[in-house]
């Protein structure tokens, strides 16, 4: 439906932090593109800019929107999406990717993912909003896979089920975020596997691996936190591979964004990345 | 079947006295209870940081402890307007300025007015350098009927407290007490870093007159007669606070 003038290369990628810039720069192997939060990029101008400018001559660059509030009951933000078109005009970069989750309701807005019921009513929402964004932006988009640490009764859809609908309704690709997938099943007592099983793979234009915290419901059952504040957990590695094997090589990238490490800490998980990529080619 | 709207998911986020809505379960279809307040910790904790960041002086004022109370309070009451976490706070000087158990501490607004301000330098538009060329062989007829236009990432924040001396004394180490008079702050960013300038009172009249789109005449009169128009001028012109002269 939409030409893509590029794509998000199949190696290992990581979410980019301002302080890494100069490391980024002089060492950068074994990462090869980079993704960034859309909404850090827009202001108007200064160093955000000028440095996105700058690593974009080098790299492949995701944009990862945190705050479209696709699965939001209200209609999209109009500005929002204006700067967004904005941004993803004078960058054209490689990828843009969404999350299945609202963060703004009465136009305030949250700084969360928040969860939503998976109803016709809000498949249809969801899907509507996305045909906007995908015309708005001239592009296929990406959407990803929430953590979950609760369910709504009302739900009628599993969310495999869920999303598969969404990208055969409205052409879009998924995100598929792998410690997400074993975050949510740990929390609601499932199967990652049936998950894996059950994802539409084919659809998948990136993988996302991050870390999670551990904690305990009112019950004394495990509720894991995705924090995004450490190394990715080691069943969830296993998962990726588990992954890789039906999917193939995929762009996939580390996601670090509270107590962000050095860049030495985050080349490793990216080296582990790309050890779990070498294993699928092999 | 107990729906949830977004209205009723929210409404607990902001105010844990709010009971956690009937429909969340976990997947055995007892009451969310702690898996819904992970949500809440999540927003709370997220605006808070974000005003830490956005703030640290102002932080570094109260406290920790009472800042994190302050910016609780606060961000209860007025969250975010849109995603552009970058602007974030614009109502927190005035918060701060109201809020009775804060009047004791009558700068703290002001404080906060400069580091929105700095937040905003910082995130401007680019301007490409001014040649002060311009200012050659103009009649004072011609210059005085000019606009000395600023650069978007120039702000001035006005005080009737020493601002600057606090500002400094919060945020560096070693930074002299301040002392009585009042400040006023001229922000340039020359390249990505925004540097702050005392003002004095006529100095910052003039700013403040060409910020608001007076000519060059018009601003000299707003300056008064104490003011210092080639210090001033210089400091402008090396600081990049000029985009240009418009004739
Ligand atoms: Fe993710």
């Amino acid at each position: 439906m939409f030409d893509q003038t590029q794509s998000l290369p199949p190696l290992p990628g990581v979410g980019y932090k301002p302080q890494h810039y100069s490391d980024i720069l002089e060492n950068t192997a074994p990462v090869g593109w980079l993704e960034v939060h859309a909404e850090n990029y827009m202001g108007d101008g200064g160093r955000p800019l000028a440095q996105l400018r700058a690593l974009s001559e080098q790299f492949p660059i995701s944009v990862h929107g945190v705050g479209l509030s696709i699965g939001g009951e209200g209609r999209l933000d109009p500005d929002h999406l204006e700067r967004l078109k904005q941004l993803v005009g004078w960058l054209d970069p490689a990828s843009f990717s969404e999350h299945l989750a609202w963060s703004t309701h009465d136009s305030h807005f949250l700084n969360d993912l928040l969860p939503l019921p998976y109803t016709d009513q809000t498949l249809a929402r969801v899907c509507e909003h996305i045909d906007e964004v995908q015309t708005a932006l001239g592009r296929r988009m990406l959407l990803e896979n929430p953590s979950s640490y609760l369910a709504f009764a009302e739900s009628t859809w599993a969310e495999t089920d869920f999303l598969t609908e969404v990208t055969r309704r409205t052409g879009c690709g998924l995100l598929l975020d792998v410690n997400n997938v074993f975050v949510s099943a740990t929390n609601l007592g499932y199967s990652p596997q049936a998950y894996i099983d059950a994802f539409p793979l084919d659809a998948v234009g990136e993988l996302h691996l991050g870390g999670h915290d551990e904690d305990e419901d009112d019950h004394g059952m495990p509720l894991l936190i995705d924090s995004h504040g450490r190394e990715v957990a080691d069943p969830v590695w296993g998962l990726l591979d588990l992954v890789l094997e039906r999917s193939g090589p995929k762009p996939l990238l580390i996601e670090w964004d509270t107590d962000v490490p050095d860049w030495s800490v985050l080349r490793d998980e990216a080296r582990r990345a790309e050890a779990a990529l070498a294993r699928v080619h092999a | 079947m107990i729906t949830v709207s977004q209205d009723a998911f929210r409404a607990g986020l902001l105010d844990a006295r709010v009971p956690v809505p009937e429909g969340l379960k976990d997947n055995e279809g007892r009451s969310a209870g702690r898996r819904y307040a992970v949500y809440r910790n999540n927003v709370a904790v997220s605006l808070r940081e974000a005003l830490e960041t956005g703030f640290p002086a102002v932080a570094s004022l109260l406290g920790k402890e009472n800042f994190a109370m302050v910016a609780g309070h606060f961000l209860r009451q007025s969250p975010p307007a849109s995603p552009l976490m970058m602007h974030y706070g614009e109502g927190f000087p005035a918060f701060l300025e109201a809020a009775e158990p804060l009047a004791h501490i009558p700068y703290l607004g002001d404080i906060a007015r400069l580091e929105l301000a700095q937040r905003a330098s910082y995130h401007a538009a680019d301007c490409p350098a001014f040649d002060p060329a311009v200012f050659q062989d103009l009649s004072d007829e011609t210059l005085m009927a000019g606009y000395l236009v600023l650069a978007p990432a120039t702000k001035l924040v006005k005080s009737r407290w020493p601002m600057l001396s606090i500002y400094r004394y919060a945020t560096q180490p070693g930074a002299a007490k301040p002392g009585a008079a009042p400040e006023n702050v001229l922000i340039t960013r020359p390249e990505f870093d925004p540097v702050l300038h005392p003002l004095d009172a006529a100095a910052a009249g003039f700013v403040q007159a060409c910020l608001s789109g007076a000519n060059f005449g018009a601003a000299l009169e707003a300056a008064g007669p104490d003011f210092d128009l080639p210090n001033t001028l210089s400091l402008l012109l090396s600081s990049g606070a000029i985009a240009q002269l418009k004739l």
